[in-house]
C-alpha cells in the first residue's frame, strides 16, 4: 500500500472539512474490509483515509415512526443480532447473517457495504425489496435516496464525493406481508452468491390475491436488479403456482449476468428464475393459510 | 506518514509510532514480536490472522494498525494466564484439534471468542461461528470436538 494521511474526525462537520481539503483523492473508511483489499491490490490509491469510526452518532439502530433507522457505521453483525431488527424485520437480520463470516460482519458496516457497491453483495436485494432508502449527508444538507436508485454500475453509486451515508431507513412492512431472501451458494458457505433473490409479498385480506410484490436480485448484473415485470405479473393475481412460474420467467428476462467462476451467464439466468420462484414460495410460507404453496411442497417431497 | 497509536495488547499498554499503511498483523508480528498470529490469504477469507478487538473477532490482515488505536487487542499469546493454558488450548491438545498448526492460532482465538459468548456451544453454533477459519489439513471434526469439550477444562 502506498502511504496516506489518516484522519479521525469526531463529527460530520469535521468529515466535511477533511473531504474538502483532500478532495477526490480521499476515501472514507469504516470497517475497511473491502477498501483495504482494494488498496492492497492497488485498485484504489487514496492519498488520505478519513475514518468514520470516531464520528459520534453514526452507529446504532432505532425505530422512528415505524421505520427502522440504521446508522451508517452500524456493523453487519449488529444488524444481524439486534433484537429490534429480529423482532421487526427478521428478513433483514437474516439477510445480513448471510454476508461472509462473523469475523467480516464484526468489521463491515451497513453504510460502507452500500458505498462499496459490489453487485454481488447480499443486503441490497433485500433492502430494495423492503423499499429502504439511504440517507446521504453533505455540508449542503442531506437527501434520501431509494436503495433501488442508489447503484449505477460496478462499484459506482449516485453518491457525490462530499456525501456520507449517515443512515439507512427501512419502512415497516404493510399488513399481510412476508418476505424471504435466498442465496445460491454452490461453492462455499462464505462465498458471494452465484445468484441471490429477495421477495416481499403483500396479500389482500382474503390472503388469496397478491396485492403487492417486490422482487430484487443480486449477482446477476452490474448493479442489484429489481424485477419489476416479474412483480407486475403477480400483482392482482391469485396466489397460485402458475403465477409464481410466470414471474420466474419474467425475472430471467430482467437479469444480465456474466460468466465467471461462479457459473456461466446462461446458468445464472436460469437460476435467477429458480431462485425468484423459491423466494416467493418461501415468503408465502409466512402465510400459513395459503393453499397453493403447500401443495407444491408436498408434491416435491413425494418425488424425493 | 506516521501516527502514534495507543492500545492494550494482551493486557499490556502499548504506545508506538506506526506508518499509517501498517497492517495490524504486521504491527503485531514485526513491531511487537507477537508472531503467534499467522498470515494466510491476506484477504480476510482464511481466518489464520484472527485476533480479538475489544473481544470481537477481526481479520488483522484487513485492519490497519491505526484502527486499533484506543482498543484492546487479544492474540493467541494472550490466552494463557499465569503460565496456564486457556481451557480451549488444553482441549485442542487433548482432542487433537490441529494437524500442521498454521491455522491453529486463528482457530483457538476464534474459539475463545465463541466460548466467551456461548460457554457450551452445540455443533451447529460451532460450525456457524468457525465458518471463516479454514484448515487446509481439513481437520474440522477434531476442531469441533475440541471446542465442544473445552468446557471440561474450565475451572
Amino acid at each position: 500500500m502506498q502511504p496516506f494521511e489518516y484522519r479521525t474526525p469526531k463529527n460530520l462537520k469535521e468529515v466535511q472539512q477533511e473531504l474538502k481539503q483532500f478532495g477526490a483523492d480521499a476515501k472514507l473508511v469504516a470497517g475497511g474490509t473491502a477498501l483495504i483489499i482494494m488498496m492492497k491490490q492497488r485498485l484504489v490509491r487514496p492519498t488520505c483515509l478519513i475514518s468514520l469510526s470516531s464520528v459520534r452518532g453514526l452507529a446504532g439502530i432505532a425505530e422512528k415512526n415505524g421505520a427502522l433507522r440504521i446508522g451508517g457505521s452500524t456493523t453487519h453483525r449488529e444488524v444481524e443480532t439486534s433484537s429490534l431488527v429480529r423482532r421487526r424485520l427478521p428478513l433483514l437480520a437474516e439477510t445480513y447473517r448471510h454476508v461472509a463470516t462473523i469475523r467480516v460482519r464484526n468489521m463491515a458496516t451497513v453504510g460502507g457495504g452500500l458505498a462499496h457497491a459490489d453487485p454481488n453483495q447480499d443486503p441490497p436485494p433485500t433492502l430494495i425489496a423492503l423499499g429502504a432508502s439511504v440517507k446521504a449527508s453533505s455540508a449542503g444538507g442531506s437527501r434520501m435516496i431509494p436503495v433501488e436508485e442508489f447503484f449505477t454500475d460496478y462499484y459506482e453509486t449516485v453518491l457525490k464525493p462530499d456525501e456520507v451515508i449517515t443512515e439507512v431507513s427501512v419502512p415497516r412492512l404493510p399488513p399481510n406481508s412476508a418476505g424471504a431472501f435466498l442465496k445460491f451458494l454452490p461453492r462455499t458457505a462464505d462465498d458471494y452468491a452465484t445468484v441471490s433473490a429477495a421477495a416481499v409479498v403483500t396479500l389482500d385480506r382474503s390472503k388469496k390475491i397478491f396485492s403487492d410484490v417486490r422482487i430484487a436480485l443480486g449477482s446477476v448484473g452490474t448493479t442489484p436488479i429489481r424485477a419489476r415485470e416479474a412483480e407486475a405479473v403477480l400483482r392482482g393475481q391469485p396466489v397460485k403456482a402458475e403465477a409464481l412460474r410466470a414471474a420466474a420467467e419474467k425475472a430471467k428476462q430482467a437479469v444480465d449476468p456474466i460468466s465467471d467462476f461462479r457459473g456461466s451467464a446462461a446458468y445464472k439466468r436460469e437460476m435467477a428464475g429458480v431462485f425468484v420462484r423459491r423466494a416467493l414460495e418461501k415468503a408465502l410460507e409466512g402465510f400459513k393459510r395459503v393453499k397453493s404453496a403447500p401443495s407444491r411442497q408436498s408434491k416435491r417431497r413425494g418425488r424425493r | 506518514m506516521e501516527k502514534k497509536i495507543r492500545m492494550r495488547v494482551n493486557g499490556t499498554k502499548v504506545e508506538l509510532q506506526v506508518p499509517t499503511n501498517r497492517l495490524l498483523i504486521d504491527c503485531l508480528r514485526y513491531d511487537l514480536g507477537l508472531t503467534g498470529t499467522k498470515e494466510g490469504c491476506s484477504v480476510g477469507v482464511c481466518g489464520a490472522c484472527t485476533v480479538l478487538m475489544d473481544g470481537e473477532m477481526v481479520s488483522s490482515c484487513l485492519a490497519l494498525a491505526v484502527f486499533a488505536d484506543g482498543h484492546e487487542i487479544t492474540t493467541v499469546e494472550g490466552l494463557a494466564k499465569d503460565g496456564e493454558l486457556h481451557p480451549v488450548q488444553k482441549s485442542f491438545i487433548r482432542y487433537g484439534g490441529f494437524q500442521c498448526g498454521i491455522c491453529t492460532p486463528g482457530q483457538v482465538v476464534a474459539a475463545k471468542a465463541l466460548l466467551d459468548e456461548i460457554p457450551k456451544p452445540n455443533e451447529e453454533q460451532i460450525k456457524e461461528w468457525m465458518m471463516g477459519n479454514l484448515c487446509r489439513c481439513t481437520g474440522y471434526y477434531k476442531i469441533i470436538e475440541s471446542i465442544q469439550k473445552a468446557h471440561q477444562f474450565a475451572k
